[in-house]
């Protein structure tokens, strides 16, 4: 897990902080037409206030609201599964070649696909980020599960426990900072995919369809702004659930700690 | 209690034991020592029901064995391994306690009982890696007194830590199974361990391992580090147990039979 001490968060600070500048005084020394791609700090005053504009609040609820069912469903899918595929080792074996086959399919090739499914956008758009986001949690919880001790399972089988209790106490615990892992990335991918499928397949709500509208409108401070509110959305999640990693696997660190 | 009769395990064509008898009374701490590679860890498996043996039986109570018995502790000899990461040592000492039906509370307090007794009542808190590897074992320890099982298997169970530590972990084991009137067998390679801690001194041959030798250990208790090692009946024991891990012919005239 990244960790992120006081000077390294600075210098990323100030490295942002010097470009933005460069950038700014670019477009004022008239490098570009600024009437065409606006300054940054044109785009930066509109994220701003997009944040408190009725029209682009309506869409950010609904790209969060399917992002989050998107993680969720591929929270109940995946790790169940990575569960059962780590620890029933010719299970893993059978549909491995199908794993491998299904990965690389990218998710946004299946949007004309879905968009014949669904008739509802909501669902289309869970499904296609549900499809990309399924695979990184999936196989940490694999690898997760393959890399509980056996002696760890050894132990408690040998106090005369289950395969379940063997299963809920020892092999569900250890192999969750791998899950974690596979969230957080998995958290990063759907947001991806969400907006994607909004830009592709339209819709009436969405961040994806706001910046869509504005492009048509030739309004680049208001695309170029919510794109970078995504961004920092992006930013938002992974730096949440980094901490929560470390707080909650403090062992899994000190472990990996000593073993180097 | 425990009776093993022509115990037998073969991995594919390589067979680690061969027709393994023993008895071991109820109360009774029999060391089992063998050169490395006997099969001393695939007769404890056996016997914990980890692996099911390809041949013979293993009887506890006059019962044959099926799965992982009742009322039997193992402690390992890689406590980092053996112990969960993300427990306080505390719950790790309750965690098999669910087996036994106890509440909340009553795991706890008998969690704290046992840690009191091998002396971690102050690091109850402590996750494993934040203690040293005596402490990690006195915990695996702690975890199988706590169970109160009528059989506990150690399987090198001080191998891992330093020579002072081992001597403490050595009285420690005696005093403690002592006290609970458990029954114990205990697996190393070390010689003088195996003599110092046990009633009695099994030793096994290379593999395929086979029992080679039973001796009986007749040393004052309750024993003592210094004392117990400089008996002239102690050293002339481990001469003999000696010479037969190494395979050597047994030399009978210096060690008191029964």
């Amino acid at each position: 897990m990244p960790k992120v001490n006081g000077a390294s968060l600075l210098r990323g600070l100030i490295g942002t902080a010097g470009l933005l500048v460069v950038l700014e005084a670019a477009g004022r020394l008239g490098a570009w037409d600024t009437e065409r791609l606006p300054l940054v700090s044109t785009v930066l005053l509109r994220a701003g206030e997009l944040l408190a504009d009725p029209e682009f609040l309506v869409s950010a609820r609904s790209s969060l609201t399917t992002w989050a069912l998107a993680l969720l469903v591929t929270i109940a899918i995946a790790v169940p599964a990575g569960l059962l595929l780590g620890m029933v080792k010719p299970a893993e074996v059978a549909v491995r070649p199908l794993i491998e086959f299904l990965r690389p399919i990218p998710s946004v090739a299946l949007i004309p696909l879905v968009i014949l499914l669904y008739s509802e956008t909501t669902h289309m758009r869970i499904t296609v980020a549900v499809y990309a986001a399924l695979w990184p949690v999936l196989i940490n919880t694999i690898y997760g599960v393959r890399d509980i001790d056996p002696l760890a399972k050894e132990t408690l089988r040998s106090f005369g426990f289950g395969p379940g209790s063997v299963a809920y106490r020892v092999v569900l615990p250890g192999a969750a900072p791998f899950i974690a892992t596979g969230i957080r990335l998995a958290a990063s991918v759907a947001i991806v995919l969400v907006v994607t499928s909004e830009l592709i397949a339209g819709g009436i709500e969405g961040i994806g369809v706001y910046i869509t509208i504005a492009a048509s409108g030739n309004r680049l401070d208001l695309m170029i702004g919510a794109t970078i509110l995504v961004g920092l959305f992006g930013i938002l999640v992974n730096a949440l659930l980094v901490a929560g990693e470390n707080r909650l696997f403090r062992w899994h660190r000190a472990r990996a700690g000593a073993a180097t | 209690m425990l009776e093993l009769v022509d115990l037998s395990h073969t991995y594919g064509s390589y067979r680690a034991i061969d027709r393994v008898n023993l008895k071991v009374a109820q109360g009774e701490v029999v060391c089992i020592v063998g050169p490395s590679g006997c099969g001393k860890s695939t007769l404890l498996r056996s016997i914990a029901g980890l692996i099911k043996p390809t041949g013979g039986n293993v009887l506890l109570d006059g019962r044959p064995v099926d799965g992982s018995p009742e009322n039997l502790a193992v402690v390992f000899q890689d406590y980092s391994r053996s112990l969960y990461p993300w427990m306080s040592a505390l719950a790790n000492v309750g965690l098999p306690l669910r087996r036994r039906g106890l509440d909340k509370k009553r795991r706890e307090a008998a969690a704290m009982a046992a840690l009191e007794q091998v002396g971690l009542a102050g690091a109850a808190a402590k996750f494993p890696w934040e203690m040293s590897g005596g402490m990690q074992q006195r915990v695996s320890i702690a975890r199988a007194l706590a169970y109160q099982p009528k059989l506990l298997l150690m399987d090198e169970p001080f191998g891992s830590v330093d020579a002072q530590t081992r001597e403490e972990l050595e009285d420690l084991t005696l005093r403690v199974c002592a006290h609970h009137g458990m029954t114990i067998l205990l697996i190393t390679h070390d010689v003088d361990e195996s003599v110092y801690v046990g009633d009695r001194v099994v030793v096994l041959s290379k593999a395929p391992g086979t029992v080679v030798g039973d001796l009986p250990v007749q040393l004052p208790g309750p024993r003592d580090q210094i004392h117990t090692r400089e008996l002239d009946a102690f050293v002339r024991l481990r001469a003999e147990v000696g010479r037969l891990v190494r395979g050597m012919t047994p030399h009978r005239n210096g060690v008191e039979t029964r």
